[in-house]
């Protein structure tokens, strides 16, 4: 049994966020961080080895510097890095991006008792997509929106979270389970793990390692291989500033008051 | 003929997946088929739901109510529960028989499941989580006009792409517009080489429309023949658990008063000041992300990119310092009233009525105030 994770090293969104001119994000003045949710997605992978004692390969597709992002997955405790990188396979949309992965995983080995795990979405693009699609190309069952996930023998058992609840869910390995931040809280890298991480193995995946594959082709791969286009990107309007008022008492909040009665607001 | 997505001409008409949980349509649905007849009519094309489940023929007049001319019913007992397998085999298959050119899902967590698998299986393009739609190309260049800081020469050059080094027309695409990198950028989607154009639509966006009897009576209901089998689905629905506490709807609400970080020196002080506030005013309480990650509130009340998108009339920011990701999912709101100890905190760049000061001092008066006022009203 093994447990193979995908992440995605993506632009902090949380702070404060340059956009150039032409409408497109600057991403050289921003900081890269391990995709949030898929840091979960390792948490569940490495609980589920200290539990069983399973081996853990993290996968990711993204320039070289994501190499980076896996070593710190090594030093928390992840067994294996495969890094899938190409031009070939730069600008891919979801579906073209599933495809590689999936291509990728297919050709490190799926065996009857494993599991993929991934995060729910990455904060860069919010899609959600790249689990499901991933599940669909390697044809296994897919659980998402994991809060709460069990493993007995070949058996999980996962709380699919709702808007309005909860569905319990079985299902057999080999199987894809997306998962969102409810489910665990993420460990440090420890210091002996960090001092181990450089040993650990890390695979390369290229295009000339993954061109015979069936999933790849030209014409599913990359900016070509994407059947989403980008037509106008854009940042909204700031809107006008408003009235800040004076003070902070009594008056100042029947004031305000005074205004929504006004204008009927409240 | 084998299914071909790229056969662009082979394909007609306007789907909306219409998810019912427990034979109960969901709210997004409604939203979802009002805004499809707004894209079926600029097409000139016909509006179809296709609803899954099992027994639920009762459920689709409603559908042609919001603006439906025809809904595709597949009853199943195997399709009572949502399961990724079922579903994506029905829809797919009456893709593949159907073939329409526009598919969309709402952007609930079943939602969100199940487009992908299909967009994968179709071999066709998915947009996630769009707030806007768009087909008719002088209504878009409106939206932009509205919505964006594009100047207006380069929004009128719009009107073709380029793919495999040919000039592309996107007048009949749909144009799906949508939030990325947490909000810092809109951008506008299309999927001009294969159909069905899919997107999942964020829920609480799409305005419903005004419910017509007498088109739900009209509404012509099918029913596909279809094969599904136990044996098409490889996972086990043991049980669907509501959550025992009623959660707050904060889509429908009118007056939501949210707290963020600010309350951190006394949270349970800080939140019931904000149900009474709320309380005075017929609203709920929302929160920030900060919030719920902290354990201080549960994820039902969280407003933003992660949580709930929502325009209510008045929307009341309490020591929330308006994170990017906060503002996409509030700033749409009528009026926006904050209150924060800092006075450069961003949220009072989208405030219509900014107050600097503790939030612990300045509720308990601003209930004050408001109850006054309300009763002289």
């Amino acid at each position: 049994m093994k447990i193979m994770v995908t992440v995605k090293q993506v632009p902090d969104t949380s702070g404060k966020v340059a956009v150039n001119p032409d409408g497109t994000l600057d991403r050289a003045s921003m900081q890269t961080i391990i995709n949030p949710d898929d840091m979960n997605a390792v948490e569940a992978a490495l609980a589920l080895k200290d539990e069983l004692g399973c081996k853990v390969i993290a996968f990711t597709m993204g320039p070289p510097p994501a190499e980076g992002m896996l070593r710190e997955l090594m030093a928390m405790g992840v067994d294996e890095g495969v890094l899938v990188t190409a031009r070939e396979f730069g600008g891919s949309d979801t579906y073209a991006t599933s495809q590689i992965l999936a291509a990728a995983i297919d050709t490190y080995g799926v065996e009857d008792d494993d599991v993929i795990l991934a995060g729910r979405q990455a904060i860069d693009g919010d899609t959600a997509q790249v689990g499901p699609q991933i599940a669909e190309k390697l044809h296994l069952p897919q659980i998402t929106y994991a809060g709460q996930i069990t493993k007995e023998g070949n058996t999980l058992t996962v709380q699919r979270m709702l808007e309005d609840g909860y569905m319990t869910v079985k299902v057999n390995t080999p199987c894809m389970i997306t998962c969102i931040k409810e489910l665990n809280a993420p460990r440090y890298l420890s210091v002996s793990g960090a001092f181990e991480a450089y040993s650990k193995p890390l695979v390369t995946m290229t295009y000339e390692t993954l061109k015979d594959h069936p999933l790849i082709d030209k014409s599913t791969i990359g900016l070509q291989g994407s059947p989403t286009n980008i037509l106008t990107s854009f940042t909204p309007p700031q809107k006008g500033a408003g009235m800040m008022l004076e003070g902070a008492g009594k008056e100042t909040t029947d004031k305000l008051a005074g205004i929504l009665a006004a204008k009927h607001i409240i | 003929m084998a299914f071909n997505s790229a056969d662009i001409a082979a394909f007609k008409n306007v789907w909306v997946f219409c998810e019912q949980r427990q034979g109960v349509m969901m709210p997004t649905t409604f939203e979802l088929i009002s805004e499809g007849r707004k894209l079926a009519n600029e097409l000139g094309v016909e509006l179809c739901g296709i609803l899954l489940g099992d027994d639920v023929d009762g459920i689709a007049k409603d559908l042609g109510g919001y603006g439906a001319d025809k809904v595709y019913v597949y009853n199943s007992p195997l399709l009572k529960d949502y399961t990724t397998d079922a579903y994506t085999k029905v829809i797919v298959e009456a893709v593949e028989e159907f073939k329409p050119e526009v598919l969309l899902f709402g952007a609930s967590n079943i939602g969100r499941d199940l487009a992908p698998r299909c967009a994968a299986r179709l071999h066709t393009g998915l947009c996630a989580d769009c707030t806007h739609l768009d087909i008719d190309m002088p209504n878009y260049k409106g939206f932009l006009k509205e919505a964006s800081t594009l100047p207006e020469e380069r929004i009128e050059k719009l009107g073709t792409v380029k793919i495999a080094g040919q000039d592309h027309d996107v007048s009949r695409d749909l144009k799906m517009t949508r939030p990325a990198f947490g909000g810092h950028l809109m951008a506008s989607i299309i999927c001009p080489r294969f159909r069905p154009a899919m997107a999942t639509v964020r829920p609480g966006v799409m305005k419903k429309r005004e419910f017509c009897n007498e088109c739900a009576e009209k509404v012509e209901l099918v029913h596909p023949e279809f094969a599904l089998a136990a044996s098409d689905i490889q996972t086990e629905v043991v049980d669907v658990v509501k959550a025992a506490k009623k959660l707050v709807d904060l889509i429908g609400a009118d007056f939501i008063v949210s707290v963020g970080r600010g309350i951190s020196k006394d949270v349970e002080g800080g939140i019931k000041l904000a149900e009474q506030l709320a309380e005075v005013l017929g609203g709920v309480v929302g929160s920030s992300r900060a919030c719920v990650d902290a354990g201080w509130i549960s994820a039902d009340h969280q407003v933003g990119q992660t949580g709930k998108t929502v325009h209510p009339k008045v929307y009341i920011a309490l020591g929330i310092s308006g994170a990017i990701q906060h503002k996409a999912g509030m700033q749409d709101s009528e009026c926006i009233i904050a209150v924060n100890k800092n006075e450069n905190a961003p949220i009072f760049e989208v405030a219509d009525y900014g107050i600097v000061g503790d939030l612990f001092k300045v509720v308990p008066e601003l209930i004050e105030s408001f109850k006054a006022i309300k009763e002289a009203n």
